[in-house]
């Protein structure tokens, strides 16, 4: 099954380069949900055998928060919203691109070092997961709107969850459920907020949010 | 007696509903008092029942659990009885912002006394799991249930500390999450079937775990529940929230929040620690410690806002936290009563300022003086817990403070010492020049005119917070000690 998950790890990490590259808000929304779908199918890829229930339950919800409930709460928010896109990003697109493929290498060489210590997984599991969770990470810090920050906090999860997927089998449901509610409640409350610094601003542009300092 | 535990974790729980369903202001604000009480009378019967283990044994109060357990059940009381109050004075329509003259409205009420008991849900989880997985999702919770109890005065500073603490606490808990998931890929390699995240699993069978995974995976708890504890440089969303939210809510995170993410931090090492990485581990809390205290006392000095000052100083006692435990030995004996001490010094310190921010209207210690005469109960408590908090003695943080700088000499650590001292030196020059500036002067005449004497319920709760800090600096009940004992023990001091 490893050229199915070695798909799924190229795949997580193609889109992480778009999500670099898009500046329109409701693209890099639905990157953001292909992502998470395609991620979803990873438990079950790396289930050698017969899917026991708990790991086909887990799966399916995993797509189905990741792949429609939350685009579909960022896709509605942005309605509400007057702004499309991202303008003047703290890094621009081009050179964010850069600096992912550079991040992407050194993620490479930090999977070398850290190699998964259970016998036949895929070698690109822990480069690809920590790729994302980079991405994750520099899109929440250098993109100025809080619907991107957000939406960087859901690639950083997603990056997470690659790893997690690698260890689902050996815990129990009700954790992972539990941080997938987690997950849920995260983005529920992150897009309460938006809406208010929208009202409240007319605008949300996180970095607008400097009156406190020091 | 094992079902003390789903009863703590049931009130708060209940009430919250609860409060969602009924109506009235004053039915509410008794619906939380009665729900901290029961809170607090079921942890006095877990001191004295010793609950086992629950849920196959992801549910159970061991020694550090009950400590934080009880501070935070202890505190929550405080802050209810103070909230009772404070949600009074507060009610009713548009407020003028002190700081910028605009007008506001706060938050429905209901959301208020809502998020305030699933709060306490939260932080009882956190407390009570020895599941390292539920321990993730209960801490996660917290920020989630918290959050809009920062936002409660509907505007935009307030509201940017929201953000700011959503966001950056939620990231650095989703590192904690990363942390977990290395645990379970360390140990992979465990001989027996049972891989589950439950703490006495993963001690009883530390030594198969791959170092280099769990090394990586105690980086990244430290770092994510850090982010969450204010170990700096992870503490840029501290001194916003707690200077933008009510000062009761400032209280709570600082006194109860922050020891529960510790203890997120306390779990990681406890694992570390059976597998042989202690050094590894213990360096690095000693440098997240060190640099925690150096960068608060940075900021306090000359700090011109005193909530933001308080903030700052709860990043240099979490690290003075931090650094006990790092240290071994005596010194965690002293980190786990530093703990109790400030919680209790820095809730009253939080009260008082929130009494004072009522009177004068402002955050900035500048315009403040006169307190002593203006609000002469305040006044008292404001320089009372000064001096608790700065390690003056009778107060319990001496004694805490004493302990660790104690537990550094005889570890032949004398240069370790002197800059600790040097930085608590700094510190409380700094803390006492804003301090006794806005405790002296002139009693401010116009300010009184329309002000009533000080209400009963805003004096109460801080008095008997510092009272009680007071008294561990004179004297540790038996039972205290012998719990603050065995915490140390199960944590790598003697």
């Amino acid at each position: 099954m490893n050229n199915t998950v070695d798909m799924i790890m190229i795949f997580l990490v193609l889109t992480n380069l778009a999500l670099l590259g898009l500046s329109r808000l409701g693209a890099c929304i639905r990157v953001a949900a292909v992502q998470g779908i395609v991620l979803g199918m990873l438990p079950l890829a790396l289930n050698r055998g017969d899917i026991p229930l708990h790991l086909g339950l887990y799966s399916a919800v995993l797509i189905g928060l990741k792949g429609i409930v939350f685009p579909w709460v960022l896709l509605r928010l942005l309605k509400e919203l007057k702004t499309r896109r991202e303008i003047e990003p703290f890094v621009g697109y081009g050179t964010s691109i850069a600096l992912g493929m550079a991040a992407f290498v050194s993620c490479i060489w930090l999977g070398h070092r850290l190699p998964l210590p259970e016998p036949g997984m895929s070698a690109l599991i822990v480069p690809a997961a920590f790729f994302t969770i980079v991405t994750g990470l520099f899109l929440t810090v250098s993109r100025k709107k809080a619907l991107t920050q957000a939406i960087g906090y859901l690639v950083l999860e997603n990056g997470i969850s690659a790893f997690g997927a690698a260890v689902v089998e050996t815990q129990p449901l009700l954790i992972e459920l539990g941080i997938l509610l987690d997950a849920f409640m995260a983005v529920f409350v992150m897009g309460i907020a938006i809406f208010h610094i929208n009202r409240e601003f007319d605008h949300i542009d996180a970095d607008k949010l400097s009156s406190l300092r020091t | 007696m094992n079902t003390i535990i789903y009863v703590l974790l049931f009130v708060p729980a209940a009430s919250a509903v609860l409060t969602l369903i009924v109506g009235g202001a004053l039915v509410r604000r008794t619906i939380l008092i009665a729900a901290a009480g029961c809170h607090t009378a079921g942890t006095l019967l877990a001191w004295h029942t010793n609950p086992g283990p629950l849920l196959n044994g992801w549910m159970m109060l061991d020694e550090p659990g009950l400590l934080f357990l009880t501070i935070t059940s202890v505190l929550f009381l405080a802050c209810s009885v103070y909230a009772f109050g404070y949600l009074g004075r507060e009610s009713g329509s548009e407020k003028q912002d002190n700081e910028e003259g605009f007008l506001f409205t706060n938050a429905p009420e209901v959301v208020f006394c809502t998020c305030l008991p699933a709060f306490l849900t939260t932080m009882t989880i956190v407390t009570v799991s020895q599941h390292l997985g539920l321990l993730w999702v209960a801490m996660e919770a917290t920020t989630l249930v918290s959050a809009p109890l920062i936002y409660f005065h509907r505007h935009h500073r307030s509201l940017e500390a929201a953000w700011k603490y959503l966001l950056i606490c939620s990231v650095g808990i989703a590192l904690a999450l990363l942390g977990n998931f290395f645990i379970v890929i360390a140990a992979a390699g465990f001989p027996s079937d049972d891989k589950t995240m439950v703490l006495s699993v993963l001690l009883r069978q530390a030594e198969h775990l791959n170092p280099p995974w769990l090394k990586a995976a105690f980086l990244l708890c430290l770092v994510g529940y850090g982010t969450k504890m204010g170990l700096a440089p992870l503490h840029t969303w501290l001194p916003d929230a707690h200077s933008e939210a009510p000062s009761v809510i400032s209280a709570l995170l600082s006194g109860a929040l922050l020891n529960c993410a510790f203890l997120g931090i306390l779990r990681s090492y406890q694992v570390c620690m059976a597998a042989g990485l202690t050094l590894f581990c213990q360096e690095l809390l000693v440098l997240f410690g060190l640099l925690s205290m150096g960068w608060a006392a940075v900021f306090i000095l000359g700090q011109p806002d005193y909530k933001r000052m308080l903030a700052y100083s709860s990043v240099e006692h979490v690290g003075i936290m931090a650094l006990g435990v790092g240290l071994g030995a005596g010194a965690v004996f002293g980190s786990m009563l530093h703990a109790v001490n400030h919680s209790l010094a820095k809730a009253m310190l939080f009260m008082a300022a929130g009494n004072i921010l009522a009177f004068y209207k402002t955050k900035t210690t500048a315009r403040v003086s006169g307190v002593l005469t203006s609000i002469p109960m305040t006044g008292v408590l404001w320089l009372a817990g000064f001096l608790a908090i700065t390690g003056v003695p009778p107060f319990g943080l001496f004694l805490s403070e004493f302990t660790i700088v104690k537990s550094m000499i005889e570890q032949g650590k004398i240069g370790l010492g002197v800059v600790f001292l040097g930085i608590l030196a700094l510190i409380f020059i700094g803390m006492a020049s804003a301090f006794v500036h806005m405790a002296q002067g002139e009693k401010n005449k116009e300010l009184r005119a329309d002000r009533g004497p000080e209400p009963a319920l805003a004096i109460l709760p801080p008095m008997a917070l510092g009272a009680a800090a007071l008294m561990l600096g004179l004297y540790v009940p038996s039972a205290l000690g012998r719990l603050l004992n065995a915490a140390a023990v199960l944590l790598g001091g003697n």
